[in-house]
């Protein structure tokens, strides 16, 4: 019976318990999808899980990074939204090249993120209420700048947005894929295999620790932050892509959705803990109860909220018996 | 490496007044003083942590001034602090090498920092899967880990502060070996301790510091044990001495019995009775259950097996607050996470305690407040600068004592204090000792006492509880009650 127990909290404890749980209930719903309906059996219902969360992915990575280090950004939504607007309207009044326009709004994304995580960091200000300022005030801009509709015409944006890449013979996937699976695949690398990636980590552990072992932990803090605001930049532009218009209501709590996915992915909010291939199946799982529901036909869009809440809950329970099996097990020895 | 006159000056105190320190290489090299007399303040100077008001720091004859942990170790300065201070969600051999990452190609070079830390820690006897997360290991082995990543790092200097608080004397041995080891290959030492016999054993020179003033330095073969106490103390021995055993052996009515009690993972099969005004010390490793059966006791944690009898009733314990309304205190052993909140004054951190008993609505006047607090902190002569100071702001041993007077506040039948002494100076370890033999003689109060010095509690205690591997296996009183027994009874040799 003790050897059981021990057996238990081996695997639970194990760092990989959370991404299995979450494979596994991705498995597990997509296979109930294609028995229950034929729709689901169509590569490219696979791919437009992708195409439709692509903007979502990419938040996921750089909120992500904020919650290993142990804090939270807000902004997000208010990014997206300042990032499509400022796109459109560069693009419909000043002429400036697409390319140009695309740069520059990252930069901005950046800068966003820089403020941000240096009035965190620089006067220990709490997270949240930074970025909520950092919402109300991207939001705003965003209706200042226009309070209607601008819609985007540029050739490059109108090309990229119905190019169609066949990754399996009939499915196909979009730019705006493209572009978050390199983003996944590269903050994953960052992650494992940089200074960068592991002071993050540390940082989230044990934030005197790392600060007593000699890391520059106020730089790497900032710069979580300026990736968090730099995502949110390049959701904004696969966004744009998606929408081929600026609104001040685009994307609205996204951000909420991003720390959603993530943490049914594995991400623990105490910081410390984060997996960014659990992550993409945390978003690709929201979006499969979407793809239910709209097979479904007849189910309000809102379940999907509603069947989200229960899984969030699920995960925060798992967590803390997965924290609770490690302290046993370290009790062990 | 030499520090001269070090000033350091906090608001209102003055921490370091022309502190002088040598360290020769190859040296292991004592610094010893009781709370407050600065030793922290001097180390943290000395890493960076705090830039200095005045003095200097040479280094092989070079001045340098840290202003950085990072700093002071690349001038060779490496610590490892009281509390293990790695990262738990990292792997051990992460912890050893982060920020200092091998690289192959761009990328950090995983396969060579499980090896090298595996090699590593092999110097240091310790064999573990290096490519677990430290929070899998034991206190002792993360001490360990910690030491391996200081030494890895070409230092000079190598700081230990506090190393042994949390290890048996086991891995106290084995600590020893490596800072021998590490001696021969001509490192200096700063060797931090309480313990008087670790330094005498390890050490080769003593530097006492009192009241953030510089003592003297002493050779330790030529500085009898006494002297070295009382230049640390500022008084004389006649003192300590005196104190005595504690001839107190309470009255022969039962306050609380515990019958068979026993909980998975925590204790099993554990009898006791504690009589009213009587100090039960429970002696054993770490581990042995100490802690878990005082747990059990105090509505922390709950019995699955086994009765507990309070003046001849059963009583279940839903939680803490009910064991309270039971009149039981439980001071828990780690004061920093499990005692103190750090952001709150002296005052409210006595109050708490009565606060929670009597129920958050019942508001308790200020200037009630500020009478309780007044009168504890004089009763136990707490240092403050007033009652509104954050406790945070207080040395270790005023903490305790805060601590402590929370729960005499609510003038509980039965206290229990847990390594109510640890990390704390001779002089405020006496006081504490002094105090509880008093509550329990004046006030009848029962006192189950907590410690890992068994001294201490062969003076203290009339009763002692000796557990081994989550059982109790020994019941000591009267003369039976001195170090030999108890350490066989430790060992299992009764």
């Amino acid at each position: 019976m003790k050897n059981l127990t021990g057996i238990k909290n081996r695997i639970v404890g194990s760092r990989y318990f959370s991404f299995g749980i979450t494979l596994t209930l991705f498995v597990v719903l997509y296979a109930v999808g294609m028995m229950n309906y034929r729709g689901f059996l169509k590569p490219q219902v696979f791919c437009n899980l992708l195409i439709d969360n692509a903007a979502l992915i990419i938040a996921t990575i750089g909120i992500t990074f904020v919650l290993l280090i142990g804090g939270i950004d807000i902004s997000i939504g208010s990014v997206v939204a300042l990032t499509c607007m400022t796109s459109a309207k560069l693009l419909a009044e000043t002429g400036m090249p697409a390319l140009l326009v695309i740069l520059l709004v990252l930069v901005m994304g950046c800068v966003f993120g820089l403020i941000q995580g240096w009035l965190i960091t620089e006067f220990n200000m709490q997270p949240f209420i930074v970025t909520l300022a950092g919402q109300f005030f991207a939001r705003g801009m965003t209706a200042i700048i226009s309070r209607d509709t601008i819609v985007i015409e540029d050739p490059l944006y109108t090309s990229l947005a119905s190019a169609r890449i066949y990754i399996l013979p009939g499915g196909f996937i979009s730019v705006g894929v493209i572009i978050a699976l390199a983003a996944l695949v590269i903050g994953t690398l960052v992650l494992k295999f940089t200074r960068f990636g592991r002071n993050i980590y540390a940082l989230g552990g044990n934030e005197t620790s790392a600060q007593l072992m000699g890391l520059p932990t106020k730089r790497t803090k900032i710069s979580a932050y300026v990736v968090c605001g730099f995502c949110s930049a390049l959701a904004g532009v696969v966004y744009s892509l998606i929408m081929l218009s600026g609104y001040p209501l685009h994307a609205v709590s996204m951000e909420m959705d991003a720390i959603a996915s993530s943490v049914i992915g594995g991400t623990l909010m105490t910081g410390g803990v984060a997996f960014l291939p659990g992550t993409l199946l945390g978003v690709m799982i929201q979006g499969i109860i979407q793809t239910f529901i709209t097979f479904q036909g007849t189910l309000s869009a809102w379940w999907t909220r509603i069947i989200i809440a229960l899984l969030l809950c699920l995960f925060i329970v798992i967590q803390a018996i997965v924290s609770r099996s490690r302290q046993r097990l370290n009790s062990e020895h | 490496m030499t520090m001269r006159g070090i000033c350091k000056y906090f608001p209102g105190v003055r921490a370091l007044e022309k502190v002088d320190f040598t360290l020769r290489a190859g040296e292991v090299h004592a610094l010893v003083g009781e709370n407050g007399a600065g030793k922290s303040t001097l180390i943290k100077v000395l890493t960076g942590v705090y830039g200095k008001d005045a003095g200097e720091i040479t280094m092989e004859g070079k001045a340098i001034s840290p202003s950085s942990p990072l700093e002071a170790m690349k001038c060779g300065i490496s610590t490892v602090y009281q509390e293990v201070n790695l990262c738990p969600n990292l792997t051990v051999a992460e912890n050893i090498f982060i920020g200092r990452e091998p690289k192959k190609a761009g990328r950090i070079d995983w396969k060579t920092i499980n090896r090298r830390a595996a090699e590593l820690l092999a110097t240091l006897n310790l064999n573990i899967d290096v490519t677990k997360t430290l929070d899998s290991y034991s206190v002792a082995v993360q001490q360990m880990i910690a030491i391996a990543r200081a030494v890895d790092v070409d230092a000079k200097v190598l700081i230990l502060d506090e190393p042994t608080s949390s290890l048996d004397e086991e891995e106290t041995q084995r600590l020893f070996d490596v800072v021998r080891k590490l001696k021969a290959q001509g490192l200096g030492i700063v060797f931090v301790s309480h313990f008087l016999d670790q330094i005498y054993e390890l050490c080769d020179q003593v530097t006492v510091l009192r009241n953030g003033e510089l003592i003297g330095e002493y050779e330790v073969a030529a500085l009898p044990r006494v002297e070295l106490i009382s230049k640390m103390i500022g008084k004389e021995l006649g003192d300590i001495q005196s104190m005595g055993k504690n001839e107190n052996f309470g009255t022969d009515e039962i306050l609380i019995e515990a019958d068979g009690i026993s909980a998975f993972g925590r204790i099993q099969d554990f009898d006791l009775q504690i009589h009213k005004g009587e100090v039960v010390g429970f002696a054993g490793l770490l581990g042995s259950g100490r802690t878990e059966t005082a747990e059990l006791l105090s509505g922390v944690a709950k019995p699955e097996k086994g009765t507990l009898r309070m003046s001849g009733k059963d009583v279940h314990f839903a939680s803490p607050l009910d064991a309270m309304q039971h009149k039981i205190g439980f001071c828990p052993e780690d004061r920093k996470i499990q005692g103190i909140i750090g952001d709150l004054t002296v005052r409210e951190n006595i109050i708490i305690g009565l606060q929670a008993k009597k129920g958050m609505w019942n508001h308790i006047s200020m200037k009630e407040q500020e009478k309780i607090a007044d009168q504890y902190i004089k009763l136990l002569q707490i240092k403050v600068s007033s009652p509104e100071q954050l406790i945070r702001n207080l040395s270790g041993g005023n903490q305790q004592k805060a601590i402590i007077a929370r729960w005499l506040v609510t003038q509980p039948d039965l206290l229990i204090l847990d390594e109510p002494t640890r990390g704390i100076d001779i002089g405020t370890k006496t006081e504490i000792q002094k105090m509880v033999i008093q509550l329990a003689r004046e006030q009848h109060m029962s006192i189950i006492f907590i410690s890992s010095e068994i001294d201490e509690m062969t003076r203290t205690c009339t009763r002692l509880v000796v557990l081994r591997d989550r059982r109790k296996v020994a019941e000591l009183t009267g003369a039976d009650i001195n170090s030999d027994k108890v350490m066989s009874a430790i060992a299992g040799g009764v």
